[in-house]
């Protein structure tokens, strides 16, 4: 089933007279329980797109239509009600409310779902439950590690149930054994049946995906499988820590 | 019904984000408070004071009746006009008899003849009265004023010009400190007089300047008998407890009392028809121009503050601004993040005002000592609203500024 279709999306950003052309001329489409890869160089576009498709932002002209539903003219509202129903953001810099428990912050979008107090409560110690916090439920995250402070935020983006987790550089803060942690769970939760859109800049963060698409200058270079997919697993990674 | 309970939830949830964001910056938010603190404490203390300063007033004039209308000379308050009010014919005991035979309607009719302090004596102690007054029973009725022991002199005392007087608080305590006053006979103006009565205590009127508790009233005959003045004018005090039919009997009163003294049609009145309200309507002209130059100095303090609470906001926001990307980008609307930092900057209000209020209500306490007024709880809840309102206000433009953030841009801030 079709969740995500790009249609000639462009953005174009305008600093003073100058056009920024981000994005030109973009289309793709993305199934439900895809786990797709986004690469490219430092200023190719990554991050705009993934804005574009997190429904952040708008493009400046094409088409995009999530679930069949057009978002590119949306107000700033309709938007947020996307955001909260159908997206789950994971970030480099995990972006969680600094003075605020791991509870509190998978809590968020549920709040802003409209989801009764206790209820919510439930859900997001299971979210935390299932990123393997049961244990860190009311640490703040200045009283986590950053591996710890990624899961929540990855607790966060499963908690509303959404159709796709958008995750930007998700290892880039993080060391190579907890990043592959990380992508150990991004693969369990694919397992699941979730659609992943992933954003790096490293090849083999990328090969954990089933389908690199590669931008450069704002443009689709290649969209391809991935033939050799690396599935992390948990020996591995016990082996790389005894090696060390 | 539905989206109610959306709003509503919203609210909730909005004033909870807020509790927690304050809670967790305690200190901000106490100096936030700060700039509503001293307005709030400014605007009850003020009004307290304002209001007590009313009450005492009210009180020290209360003797001359609400619902009474003096027939006099003189206009009360009517200032520079004196020397003419003076050249008019005096009112006279005969005009007083004339008005009470012919008006058809009131409650009390008494004639008032006024004199000055003199000394009292009794024994070898003595006292200096405020005012004697020479009067009829129905006086008892016009002044409200009741003796706390004892009696008021009576009908037949007056006909009977006995030698009875009833005497104030205060001159009961100076001439007989330890002994019952009644059926004392006590000295006025060499003259004995027999004290039947002790008035109840009225307290010292505004700011104590006039004592109405070192007064002596004495049967209208006996004044005539003992101190005189029979051809001096006096005023007539007529009560009328059903306040709707005032204007009537104080046209009545016109019209008999113009017929009395023989005035020419056309003519102007040569008496005055007096009401106690000329003296609150002096009040508040003097005292309101006051009280209105105290709630501006004040109302400009709070304007003060919530400019201040105002800026401290606009910091919070920038200060938060990946907090309000990262809500955003989880699906917070703008009305969200609005309620958010509206309700934060009504609720610090909120608090400034309690505090102010915990300061001055000790204040009003102390104000109580001189003035008969502790904080009413309508000042209580003109504080709160007042607090409310400058949140409102405050919080407005930094919260519209929090809400219209970009997500995008609001995530990258650093
Ligand atoms: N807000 C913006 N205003 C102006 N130019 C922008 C803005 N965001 C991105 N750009 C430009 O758009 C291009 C693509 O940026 P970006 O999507 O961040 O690339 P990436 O994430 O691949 O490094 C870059 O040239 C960048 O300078
Ligand atoms: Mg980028």
């Amino acid at each position: 089933m079709n969740i995500i279709t790009l249609e000639h999306i462009a953005k174009i950003y305008e600093v003073g007279a100058e056009k920024v052309h981000a994005l030109r001329d973009v289309s793709l489409k993305i199934d439900k329980g895809e786990y797709v890869a986004i690469m490219g160089p430092s200023g190719s576009g990554k991050s705009t797109l993934m804005n574009i498709l997190g429904c952040l932002d708008t493009p400046t002209k094409g088409l995009y239509s999530f679930k069949g539903v057009n978002v590119s003219e949306m107000d700033d509202n309709e938007l947020a009600e996307i955001r909260n129903r159908e997206i789950g953001f994971v970030f480099q810099t995990f972006n969680l409310l600094p003075r605020s428990d791991a509870l509190h912050n998978v809590e968020l979008p549920l709040i802003y779902a409209g989801v009764p107090s206790d209820v919510r409560k439930k859900r997001a110690e299971e979210a935390l439950l299932q990123v393997g916090l049961g244990d860190r439920v009311h640490h703040k995250p200045n009283e986590l590690s950053g591996g710890q402070r990624q899961r929540v935020a990855i607790a966060r983006a499963l908690v509303t149930e959404p159709s796709i987790i958008l995750a930007d550089e998700p290892t880039g803060n993080l060391d190579t054994k907890t990043g592959e942690e990380i992508m150990l769970l991004f693969n369990e939760i694919y397992e699941q049946g979730n659609t992943i859109i992933l954003v790096t800049h490293e090849e083999y963060i990328a090969e954990h995906a089933e389908r690199i698409i590669r931008l450069r200058d704002g443009q689709i270079e290649s969209d391809e499988p991935v033939q050799n997919r690396y599935i992390p697993d948990l020996s591995a990674i016990r082996e790389k820590e005894e090696s060390e | 019904m539905k989206k109610i309970g959306r709003i509503l939830l919203d609210t909730k949830e909005g004033i909870l984000i807020s509790l927690r964001a304050i809670k967790v910056n305690k200190m901000r938010a106490i100096l936030t408070t700060l700039g509503i603190v001293i307005g709030i404490v400014a605007v009850t203390t003020m009004t307290t004071a304002i209001i007590g300063l009313k009450q005492a007033f009210i009180q020290s004039i209360s003797s001359i009746g609400q619902n009474v209308l003096y027939v006099d000379k003189y206009e009360w308050l009517g200032g520079k006009n004196w020397r003419m009010y003076r050249n008019r014919k005096n009112i006279t005991f005969d005009q007083y008899l004339k008005l009470k035979k012919s008006l058809s309607y009131y409650d009390a009719i008494a004639p008032i003849q006024r004199t000055f302090g003199r000394t009292i004596k009794y024994k070898n102690r003595s006292a200096t009265s405020s005012f004697i007054y020479g009067t009829t029973e129905e006086y008892l009725k016009i002044s409200e004023v009741l003796p706390d022991t004892g009696r008021f002199f009576s009908e037949m005392d007056v006909g009977a010009a006995h030698n009875v007087c009833v005497i104030g608080k205060d001159i009961a305590k100076a001439l007989f400190p330890n002994e019952d006053p009644i059926n004392k006979e006590i000295k006025v103006m060499g003259h004995r007089l027999r004290v039947i009565g002790v008035l109840e205590k009225q307290g010292s009127g505004f700011f104590g300047t006039i004592s109405l508790d070192s007064q002596i009233i004495m049967p209208i005959t006996v004044f005539y008998k003992i101190i005189g003045g029979r051809r001096r004018s006096m005023q007539i005090a007529v009560k009328v407890n059903d306040e709707t039919k005032i204007d009537d009997v104080r046209l009545e009163i016109e019209a008999i009392m113009r017929t009395i003294r023989k005035v020419p049609p056309g003519k102007p009145d040569d008496f005055a028809i007096n009401r106690q309200q000329v003296f609150e309507d002096m009040y508040d002209k003097t005292v309101g121009i006051i009280a209105i130059a105290g709630i501006v100095i004040t109302a400009l303090s709070l304007f003060v503050g919530a400019i201040g609470i105002m800026n401290i906001m606009f910091v919070s926001v920038t200060e938060r601004t990946r907090e309000i990307g990262i809500r955003k980008a989880i699906g917070a609307k703008t009305h969200a993040i609005l309620l958010q930092f509206l309700s934060e900057a009504t609720i610090i209000c909120l608090i400034g005002g309690l505090i102010g209020l915990a300061i001055s209500f000790p204040l009003s306490l102390l104000i109580n000592q001189f003035l008969p007024t502790a904080m009413p709880f309508e000042v209580v809840l003109l504080a709160l609203f007042i607090s409310f309102v400058v949140g409102i206000i405050s919080g407005i433009l930094p919260a519209k500024k929090a809400a219209k953030l970009n997500p995008v841009e609001a995530l990258r801030y650093e």
